[in-house]
């Protein structure tokens, strides 16, 4: 399969973790849909990596897997406070910060 | 046999994916993700990453879901109204990621980048493997090494700070501690 | 020391009095600055006096002499230099001027004595003198606008002295509008005199201005109607002569040096000055007699029905003054200028006796409730009696002299001239019959109330005070007139001024007594030659035979006084029944107020209106608050993306990412 079926099929897994931040309420799922841009992030580095032909995209695709892991960490921090605090969790109804 | 495997393996993937943005219940929103996760994987072998690969299934799918699974226990999944207050989100959402995917798509395949077009150069046995990415690494990415561990340790103390408890929050099960 | 230098020595003497009195307003105790600003005067008259000798002791043909401190503007073609010129015509007004305003500080030393503006008094006073000098002593056109203006300016601080009385102030705002008007015509008019002849300076003007212009030619035409404007608003002529009997509201001495004496003599001057340019322009010339007896026909008919003792003299000052204007427009300048000498002298008598009489009278003005004064007050009544057979021309006293020296010309010059001169002898007949209805009225019979005060206790008669003219409470602080009264009888400087004054209304015409002496004339004559005008000279018979005429109207009209108003007092009652449209035309002064307040100032208040509500509110405030408007809604509409939903934003976010990737994508192709 030639490079251009891989970063395709992450174009499109992209789409798809957008679209599903722009409709999920649930800051749990928003994270989810998260995970699956990064991750479709990570296979076109992969793909572009192997096009190339050394592994320095695959030490990148590593480093962002770090950062994702972090990121879930704080964030599921975050939803474990506002659960705590008896708040909605509902992404739509935390709006206090705005115009 | 390849293409069996990536074609499998895309499948996978977008059944994951899709499964994410469309299950009510955010566990199996969860499960639904490991899917995708194990289908990247071995799309990640197809491409001659075998320690990305690897590294993915222990930590990504291994750690991090776990992570989502417990907090998912602990929280619950509780029901989205269906109500939309943002008019135009609902029409407009998909929409624009069928924009981006389309631009996306168009951007690759009318690319002058004639390497796309291609599996990619020969490369020997080595490629891919936990040595080459430990090398790589430790000489040439040390720096980036570090700040990703610093960035660990803050994230760790970050999720501790976080999870401590404060005045107004629901009292843990079985009462305040004695 | 030199002609020039006695010149600026009269100049600044009264600038110097005005600042030292001003600045020293703390520390100079009032009978002081009292003396200050009179000593000030009195210096400068003696300087003035000075000059005189000077001119005197040179050949007639050389008496003029210009003389600058520094060059003011020069650039451009222009040339303005701070400079005065002095000839017999400005060493007559500044003798003038500075002779009778000593005396009337003199008055008012005594006559403002209890006021609380004391030395803001004299410090404008002074600084009206120097600007009257400056005016007169001017060597170039630019000097004499400062001068005109800032006598505007010293007139209506003075008239509006009082400044608590809404009724002075409001006359003050009056006169100085109208003094505008004026000043803007004379402005126009040295512009057209830069534009045409190419400097401002005297000399240069009056020397080129026969070379430069035709005879009627529609631009000197042009510059000496503008003139014209200045003129009769300073001078008070009509149509723009309603400030000064609202002048009134200020101080008598102020009436008496001001609106009698000095400033409304401006324009006279301004006519004399410019003789050449009127020359040229004889249409010009004609307008401006032909005003100045339209004026003195109507003032006269006016002051007839006045009661307001104050008014009923200014309106007859307004009338003399139409004889002075009449005078230097028809080419008897000399003439004109010797009426508005003995005028000085007997209208400033005439005011400081009605002061006196006023203050008699607790602050009332009103002449229906005066009478008896004759008995009450001895040397003012002799001052008022003085005073009004001068300004009736009286037989052998200056105004006698000076009035039909203007006649007895108009009648020389025939023609159309002479119809001016009986229209002359009639005024002077209105004249005799209203002087002496004040007169008859306020010196014989029983004394009024006040009078009678004054007789069995020599005390004044004190009454609350109040405005004469709306009969308001008013207080005794700074801004009102002073709780005290002065009058003659008990004050010494005011009797000195008065006496003086006296005596030169009587026998001030002994100068120039036709066929006896020429002192005057033989002076003044030397600066007007070159105007052809001037040439006509009426025979010494002629002169006597309007003398003769002016001697016999001027009985006819005591005559008439004498039997309208105390042989016969119930005749003036049935001539107001009879003649009643008359009466009322004169009484509410030919109805000019409401003339002018119909032409101008309604129509101004329109424009102002519209300017407001259409103009201000619609277009500028539209413009602004539409800005602001629009600006606050465009806000609105953007602030709306500031929604608070995450989801929101993450839509922008790739509605964006989706916007430029298609830029992208596009430009590449």
């Amino acid at each position: 399969m030639s490079i251009e079926w891989y970063i395709v099929l992450s174009s499109l897994l992209f789409a798809t973790g957008a679209v599903g931040i722009l409709i999920r309420r649930s800051p749990i799922v928003i994270l989810l849909c998260l995970e699956l841009m990064l991750n479709a992030g990570n296979l076109a580095l992969i793909a572009f990596s192997r096009m190339v032909g050394n592994e320095e995209g695959q030490v990148f695709a590593l480093v962002v897997m770090v950062v994702a892991a972090c990121e879930v960490v704080v964030g599921l921090g975050l939803i474990v406070a506002i659960f705590r605090r008896r708040l909605p969790l509902d992404v739509d109804a935390l709006r206090e910060l705005r115009g | 046999m390849e293409e069996v495997l990536f074609f499998g393996a895309a499948l996978g993937a977008l059944g994951g994916a899709v499964g994410v943005v469309a299950m009510r219940n955010p566990f199996y929103g969860v499960l639904a993700l490991i899917v995708h996760l194990f289908s990247l994987a071995v799309l990640f072998l197809l491409l001659s990453s075998a320690f990305l690969a690897a590294a993915q299934v222990v930590v990504y799918a291994g750690a991090v879901m776990v992570l989502y699974v417990f907090v998912v226990a602990y929280v619950g999944g509780a029901e989205e109204s269906a109500w939309e207050p943002i008019p135009g989100q609902r029409f407009l959402a998909p929409l624009l990621g069928l924009a981006l995917f389309v631009e996306l798509a168009i951007a690759v395949l009318g690319s002058s980048l004639l390497a796309l077009g291609t599996e990619g150069p020969e490369v020997e046995a080595g490629f891919g493997d936990p040595a080459a990415i430990g090398t790589l690494l430790l000489e040439k990415f040390l720096i980036a090494f570090e700040a990703s561990s610093i960035l660990l340790l803050l994230a760790a103390v970050g999720a501790v700070v976080l999870a401590g408890r404060r005045d107004g929050d629901v009292p843990p099960a079985g009462g305040a501690p004695r | 020391m030199s002609v020039s230098s006695w010149a600026w020595l009269v100049l600044l003497l009264p600038l110097l009095g005005s600042l030292v009195v001003s600045f020293g307003f703390r520390a100079i105790p009032p009978r002081l600055a009292g003396a200050i600003g009179t000593a000030s005067i009195g210096l400068a008259f003696a300087c003035a006096v000075a000059v005189l000798v000077s001119l005197l002791g040179e050949e007639p043909e050389s008496r003029r002499h210009a003389s600058s401190l520094y060059e003011y503007a020069g650039a451009g073609g222009l040339d303005i230099e701070l400079g005065i010129y002095v000839d017999q015509l400005s060493a007559f007004m500044i003798l003038v001027v500075t002779g009778v305003s000593a005396l009337i500080h003199l008055y008012s030393f005594g006559y403002m004595k209890s006021d609380e503006g004391y030395h803001r008094f004299f410090a404008y006073l002074n600084f009206f003198v120097f600007s009257m000098l400056l005016l007169v002593l001017a060597g170039n056109f630019v000097l004499l606008i400062v001068g005109w203006a800032f006598v505007g300016f010293a007139s209506y601080a003075l008239i509006s002295f009082w400044f608590r009385r809404t009724t002075a102030t409001k006359a003050g705002m009056k006169a100085f509008v109208i003094n505008v008007v004026g000043d803007v015509g004379l402005v126009l008019a040295a512009f057209l005199i830069f534009q045409q002849i190419g400097s401002f300076d005297y000399a240069t003007v009056f020397e080129t201005a026969p070379q430069v212009f035709e005879s009627n030619q529609w631009e000197v035409t042009a510059i000496c109607l503008l003139l014209l404007v200045g003129a009769f608003a300073k001078s008070a002529q009509i149509p723009l002569h309603t400030w000064l009997p609202d002048a009134m509201e200020g101080p008598t001495p102020v009436s008496a040096l001001i609106h009698a004496a000095t400033m409304v003599t401006a324009g006279v001057y301004l006519i004399a000055r410019s003789h050449e340019l009127f020359y040229l322009a004889p249409t010009a010339a004609d307008i401006a007699a032909f005003a100045g007896l339209a004026t003195l026909l109507v003032a006269g008919t006016i002051a007839i029905a006045m009661t307001d003792l104050k008014r009923a003299i200014a309106y007859s000052t307004m009338s003399q003054i139409g004889y002075m204007i009449m005078g230097v427009s028809i080419g008897a300048y000399a003439a004109g200028l010797f009426h508005l000498m003995t005028h000085a002298f007997f209208k400033a008598l005439l005011f400081m006796a009605a002061g006196s009489i006023i203050a008699a009278m607790a602050n009332h003005q009103d002449i229906d409730r005066m009478s008896g004064f004759w008995k009450a007050m001895r040397f003012t009544s002799l001052m008022l009696l003085v005073g009004g057979l001068a300004l009736a021309a009286f037989p052998l006293t200056s105004g006698f002299f000076s009035k039909d020296s203007i006649l007895s010309y108009a009648e020389a010059r025939g023609g159309m001239y002479l119809w001016m001169a009986v229209g002359g002898y009639v005024g002077a007949f209105l004249t005799a019959i209203y002087t002496f209805r004040l007169v008859f009225r306020v010196l014989p019979g029983r004394p009024c109330e006040e009078a009678q005060h004054l007789i069995d206790t020599g005390e004044l008669y004190h009454g609350p005070p109040l405005n004469p003219a709306s009969e308001e409470r008013e207080d005794a602080e700074v801004g009102f007139p002073g709780p005290e009264h002065h009058i003659a009888e008990q004050s010494r400087s005011m009797a000195v001024a008065m006496a003086l004054l006296g005596f030169g209304a009587l026998f001030g015409g002994l100068v120039q007594v036709p066929g006896v002496d020429n002192v005057l004339f033989g002076f003044l004559e030397p600066a007007f030659e070159g105007s052809p005008l001037a040439e006509v000279h009426p025979s010494v018979g002629h002169e006597w035979r309007g003398l003769a005429i002016g001697a016999a109207i001027s009985l006819l009209g005591i005559g008439t006084a004498w039997l309208l108003w105390v042989r016969r007092p119930d005749l003036p009652g049935l001539f107001r029944k009879r003649l009643r449209p008359a009466y009322l035309l004169a009484l509410h002064k030919w109805y000019f107020d409401e003339a002018i307040d119909l032409l101008v100032v309604r129509p101004a208040l329109a424009v102002g209106r519209f300017a407001n509500g259409v103009f201000e509110r619609v277009v500028v405030d539209g413009l602004v608050s539409g800005t602001a408007g629009g600006v606050r809604g465009a806000g609105g509409i953007v602030r709306l993306v500031q929604s608070g939903f995450v989801r929101g934003y993450a839509l922008l976010l790739i509605a964006g990412f989706a916007g430029l990737g298609l830029y992208f994508l596009v430009v590449s192709t």
